[in-house]
Parts: structure tokens; sequence; C-alpha cells
């Protein structure tokens, strides 16, 4: 007998999928919150799949700290071109000159958390009911128990204790004026996971997760990429790296690796050798062991 | 991050489990065991809950702090709600439902229970099959979860005796014997110790069964999907309307059971109007056949109206259409059930009101005796009632499949999902 049985990637893609349609038959106006990282990227190639030969139909949303990499900027806007699909950029830079989000000082400034402000100032003007992230559950403690469909309420706050069940794939966006929705539907995948459906799908990425030289510099054990974001101590020299990212956000927090992976193949190998997760090398994690669930219940992503 | 060559993933398949355990019967050190041992867990995780044990002034590693999700758990040094882990070996990737075993834990063990293709059930060796060892049974019979494996643990705290062991074996087979699972599997381990979690155990020779890990890796899941009963919920009509693909409409869907092939006699429900499947799409493929739980488009050769909520099914074989439903509910809220009360229902694709007719009894999850005087159902109790639905829906047994004999009650006023019905 013929075997039916399919791979965790093909069961994981086919759960995502199913989301991202549930999605889209139980809201309004949705949107696809695309930071230009791997896992949005996923989520924007498991759209084109969800709804072709259709256009997504939902925009692209880019928080844009004004702090991105310029590669992220670059592939963001090709990826919107070539597919056809709604771009909907909302600045920090601008929130910070409007005065409603204050900008960070010192060393270890970033605008992390006030891409916060920013989000829910442009969920607001669109009006938004339901924004798709391309969280992962084993990225942070914190996340392990999020939904797909995570409830948010009027001020897009997210209260740990009160989560609707969800059980088997009924989802239950049901919600009140005011009140809208985090959807995410990779919940169920790992950094691996992510990195072999890349593979086996074949799917274009910035350039700057591969390995490249670049001017670096070392900080508390982290590689940061030198910029102008991040102003150097005293003691702090910049050297030429051969590095790549693992994940990618505002250049003040992301931290780089040593690298020598030039292809997918080679970066699957060294995720699957790595010993540290991907998050250890982001900072904004580790000022305090709760700092995830805090932000989040803030209404960050 | 054990050795995945390359290549590996493209055979690797998925299995989700859950656990069950009362409080202390070392269902966090289990899972600990697991991530800690199949080398799931990254250094930085280690070393923060290294650093977190020595803060708590504990004298070893607590693996259990692995699994120790939200600050107020943490505080209170209790799981609140399902959490869900993972980890992966060359052959599988697996994801836990953790879920915490306390009062609320009917509840919490519905939830994990209604994914799973397994659970865990924990049963500390020096107290035997207790109440709750009934009641996770029950409720993992009730969701009707394929593979039961009862791991018997803190053997070293009863020498690694093998009548212990025997004597909570037959205890629990005589008591399952009441409740309908297929597939049960014992295990003698020690969670703290790592006897038989992921490496044989040197302490108890006579045990010549799998270790958990391998158990876990090896169980049969293939057959665990319905592959009879062909069954299709409509989530999603795409209508490209672009120059390319004038006439292009498609329904979108996850097939929730049985086979599809191309060219295979379809009927729309609840319309009843018949067609024959024209394509098979996924992005820029066609394929031949499709099967659950594979996310597909599906094009039909005659033009009818299909909306999201319809379902398609093969013609020769059509579930039941009906209004009137009778479930077997587990109550989720702390507002109990209304008699005569309306609902919003979910089944599949599918969104209806319906009114609660009848309550006809209450089971005692601990004895299974069914409670016929007492009818008020609330938080975390298990109930058999009579629904009916605003309009008809297409449905089967829930023992037959879990997608489409599966229902979730909101409550209107609140939109807070209150219930979760099997139809039997
Ligand atoms: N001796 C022994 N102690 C264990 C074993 N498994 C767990 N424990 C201990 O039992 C206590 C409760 O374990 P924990 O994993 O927190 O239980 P949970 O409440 O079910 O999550 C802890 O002190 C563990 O160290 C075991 O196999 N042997």
């Amino acid at each position: 007998m013929k075997n039916y049985n399919l791979t965790h990637l093909k069961e994981l893609e086919s759960e995502s999928i199913y989301v991202l349609r549930e999605l889209a038959a139980q809201f309004e106006r949705p949107a696809l919150l695309f930071s230009g990282g791997k896992d949005s990227i996923v989520c924007f190639h498991l759209a084109r799949k969800a709804f072709a030969p259709a256009k997504i139909p939902f925009p692209l949303v880019h928080v844009d700290t004004g702090h991105n990499f310029e590669e992220t900027i670059v592939f963001r806007d090709e990826l919107a071109k070539k597919y056809n699909a709604q771009l909907i950029v909302g600045s920090v830079q601008q929130s910070i000159d409007e005065g409603k989000a204050i900008e960070e000082k010192g060393f270890n400034a970033s605008r992390n958390i006030l891409q916060t402000v920013t989000l829910l100032d442009t969920i607001e003007k669109y009006k938004f009911d339901a924004c798709i992230g391309g969280a992962r559950r084993d990225e942070e403690k914190a996340r392990a128990k999020e939904r797909f469909f995570s409830h948010r309420d009027e001020f897009g706050q997210w209260d740990p204790k009160n989560q609707r069940p969800e059980l088997w794939n009924l989802f239950n966006g049901k919600k009140h004026l005011g009140e809208n929705f985090r959807v995410f539907p990779i919940s169920n995948w790992t950094e691996m996971d992510v990195w072999q459906y890349i593979l086996q799908e074949n799917i274009e990425i910035p350039s700057i997760y591969y390995t490249h030289e670049r001017e670096c510099f070392v900080r508390d054990g982290v590689i940061y990429a030198h910029s102008n974001v991040i102003p150097l101590k005293p003691t702090e020299k910049v050297e030429k790296m051969q590095v790549r990212f693992r994940t990618i956000g505002d250049i003040s927090c992301t931290g780089a690796v040593l690298s020598k992976a030039t292809t997918l193949e080679e970066i699957v190998e060294e995720v699957a050798a790595t010993r540290v997760t991907e998050r250890g090398s982001r900072i904004d994690d580790k000022r305090s062991e709760a700092a995830m669930e805090d932000r989040k219940k803030a209404g960050y992503f | 991050m054990t050795d995945f060559s390359t290549a590996g993933y493209l055979t690797m398949d998925l299995l989700r489990f859950t656990t069950a355990g009362s409080v202390d019967d070392g269902k966090s050190t289990l899972i600990g065991r697991l991530l800690y041992d199949s080398k799931s867990i990254f250094e930085d995780q280690y070393e923060a809950i290294r650093a977190s044990s020595e803060k708590r002034g504990e004298e070893y590693v607590n693996l259990a702090l692995l699994t120790d999700g939200l600050r107020a758990e943490r505080e209170q040094g209790i799981t609140i709600d399902v959490a869900y882990r993972y980890f992966a070996t060359p052959k599988r990737k697996f994801i836990i439902a953790d879920t915490p075993g306390h009062i609320q834990y009917t509840r919490n063990m519905v939830t994990g229970a209604s994914t799973a293709n397994a659970a865990i059930i924990l049963i500390d060796a020096r107290k035997g099959v207790i109440e709750q060892t009934m009641r996770h049974t029950y409720i993992a019979s009730l969701l009707r979860i394929p593979h039961v494996i009862v791991c018997v643990n803190k053997m070293d705290l009863v020498e690694y005796t093998e009548e212990v062991f025997e004597k909570i074996k037959n205890d629990y087979t005589s008591f399952a014997a009441k409740l309908e699972i297929t597939d049960v599997h014992f295990l003698p381990i020690s969670a703290l110790k790592g006897d038989n979690v992921v490496d044989e155990s040197k302490n108890m020779d006579w045990y010549k069964g799998a270790t958990l890990m391998y158990l876990l890796e090896n169980l049969q899941i293939s057959n665990d999907q319905n592959y009879s009963d062909a069954r299709f919920p409509v989530q999603y009509v795409i209508r490209p309307m672009s120059s390319d693909h004038h006439d292009y409409r498609g329904y979108a869907g996850r097939i929730a059971g049985g086979i599809f092939k191309k060219g295979d006699a379809v009927t729309v429900l609840p319309s009843g109007f018949t067609s024959k499947i024209k394509s098979i799409d996924i992005l820029d493929e066609s394929l031949e056949e499709a099967f659950a739980p594979m996310s597909v488009t599906l094009t039909l050769e005659d033009e009818i109206d299909i909306s999201r909520g319809d379902m398609i099914a093969k013609t020769d074989n059509l579930p039941e259409i009906t209004q009137d439903i009778e479930i077997m509910i587990c109550w989720l809220a702390d507002k109990q059930l209304q008699l005569n009360g309306k609902y919003a229902l979910r089944h599949t694709s599918k969104e209806v009101r319906c009114v609660v007719k009848d309550i006809q009894y209450k089971v005692n999850i601990n004895t299974l005796e069914k409670i016929k005087d007492d009818k008020i159902i609330r938080l975390n109790d298990i109930a058999c009632i009579t629904i009916k639905t605003t309009t008809p829906i297409a449905i089967d047994k829930y023992k037959k499949n879990r997608n489409t004999g599966s229902v979730i009650l909101i409550d209107e006023a609140s939109n807070i999902t209150v219930g979760a019905g099997m139809i039997i």
C-alpha cells in the first residue's frame, strides 16, 4: 500500500497555510508584519501558497526602526515589487519626531522597544484587525504558550492568563470593536524547521544571512556590525570579520556569528551544529529573565 | 541539533504528544530530561537554568526549570496553561503539549490532547494507579488519542523492583479495559536519573522493552489519520480575477479526512450539488491526488455556488447532514453551561448558532459514573448534551474523524470559547 504520510515540513507547511486561510476568512483587514527576516519571509512564501493563483489578500507592514541593515530594506522592496504586494512602512523615526516615542540613550540604546509604539499606531491608522507575525513558540519561554490566534485588548495588550483555549484546528477570531488579533502561522516551527524549509523550497533571503566580510566589533561577547547606530566605547576596536546573521532585526540589537556558510546547505549544517539559541544573539531578551513577557504584555509582536 | 544530515529532513515526520500526571509525578523533570538528553537544549538555555537552580539553592541542575513558563508560574512554582515544547531527533520532530497537573487540569489536558497522536501518562511508582490516573486515561480515551504510553516514574525510589511495576501495569490494564484505548505501552523509568528515558536502564535488567525515546521515535502514526472518508471543508474561495486566471475559481482548504484524486465524483454539502474534481492545486504545482492533512486548492468541472463553510465529500461516501447533534462536551469557562442557552458553534470552517436542548448526564471523571441528578455543568465538567443548530451541518462521529467530529461553543456576549464538543 502507498504510504500516505507527510514529512514534518509538509505537515508544518500545511498547518501554516490552514492558519493563513482561516485568518483571511475570519478577519476583514489583516496585515502581514514583515521584518525582512527569515521568519517573515517564510510567512510570505506560505501566504503565496495559500492564496495562489490570486494575490496575497493582505498588505505587508514593515515597522522600520530606521536602524535596519540596508540589505534588508533593499530585499523588502524587491520582494514586494516582484510579487506585486502592497507594502506599508511604519516609521519609528517619525514616532520619535512626533514625540510619541522617546529615544533611548547610552551605549546599549536600542529602538527595539520603540517599535511597539509605531506598530500600535500603524494598526490604528489602517484599522487592521489582525496582524500576522512570524513568531515561533520555540524562540522564548513566554512564547511557548502563545496561541495561533492571539487575542489583544483595545490597548493591544496580551493577557497571558486570559487566553482562549485552542482546540483541534478550530480557531476563534471573534472580537469586540477595537480589539484585534495577532496570528502566528509558524508557531510550531523551530529555527531548524525554518532553515530546512527555506532550503527545501529554495526561498530567497537577504544576503546578510550568508557569510560576508564586514566591519565588526565585540561587546559583552556579542559580535556587532559597526555602524553609526551604535557608538563605540573607547576600548572597542573595529575589525574585519567573516560573519553572517542568524536573525535580522535592528542593527543595534542583532548579533552576528562567525561563519563560513555560503550556501543554504551550509547554513543548515551550521544551524544544526550550533549550541546557542538564536535569541542568545539578540540582546533585547537578556535585559531581564522576564524581558520578553513584559514586552509582550505591552503589545510587542 | 543532533546529527541532522542535510538530507535527513526529507524523511522526518512529526509526532505530537501530550503529557499527563498529577503534581510532583515528575512531568517537568521528564520533559526536561527528554529535551536535555536529545541534545535539544542550547548552551545558553542550560546556563540560564543552572544559574536559576543555584539561586534557588538546589544542589543539582533542575531540568524541570526548562519547561517552566510565565512569570506568575515561576513565582507560584506551578504551570497554569498549555505550553508547547519542541525537539527533534534525526527520525522525527516532536511537539509536546505540556499541560499542568492541578485543578484546571481537565480544560488544559483536553486542549493539549485535541491535537495529540500520543499521550504520556505518568504514575509515581510509590503511589501506583490513583484517581488522577483514571481521569487522565479517561480524557485520553475521550479525545481518542491513538497511542497511550504509561510511564511508571521514580523507579529509583522503589529499588527498581519488577513487582512494583507489574502490579501497576495490572491495575492499570484492568481499569483501562472499560475504556476504548487501542494502543497502550508500559515503561518503568526514572526521569530524574534518566533510566529508560533516552538511555537504557542499567538498573532494570528485567525490563526487555524499549526506552521512551525509542518508542516515541518508532510509534506507527501513519494510520492515525482517517484515510477512508474523504472530507474537504471549504475555508476560502480563491478568485484571482486577473487576466491570466480569468475564470479560475478554486476552493481552498485542508483535507480533513481521506484521499481525493483528480476526476473523483464529489458532492458539495449541504447543497447536494455534484461535480468532479478538475484539479488539485498548490502554488505552481498540480497534484494527481492529495490526502489528509494537506492544505490544497480544489477546482471542479462544473460551476456551482460554493462558499466557506461548505463541505466537499466523495459522492460514494457522505457525512451525515443534520441539525440535531449529540455531543460529549468539556466545559471550559467559569460561567456555567445554560440549558436552552444559545451559543455560536464552530465546526470545521462552518459557523452556525445552536441552542442547548438537553443535558443528559454529567460524567464523574474519576469513577466514570454517569451523574443524572446534578445537571449543573461547570468549568472542567464533562457532560453529554444535545444541541440543535440553526442550519444543517455535515458531520461525522468524532470516533470516526477527529476533524469533522469536533465542535467548539463560543459565548456570544464575551466571544470566549466556552465548550469543546465531540460528536457521538
Ligand atoms: N527520585 C526521583 N525523583 C524524581 C523523579 N522524577 C521527578 N522527581 C522529583 O519529584 C519532584 C517533582 O518533580 P517535577 O518534575 O517538578 O514534577 P511535576 O509536578 O510533575 O512537573 C522533584 O523534586 C523531582 O526532582 C524520579 O524519577 N526519581
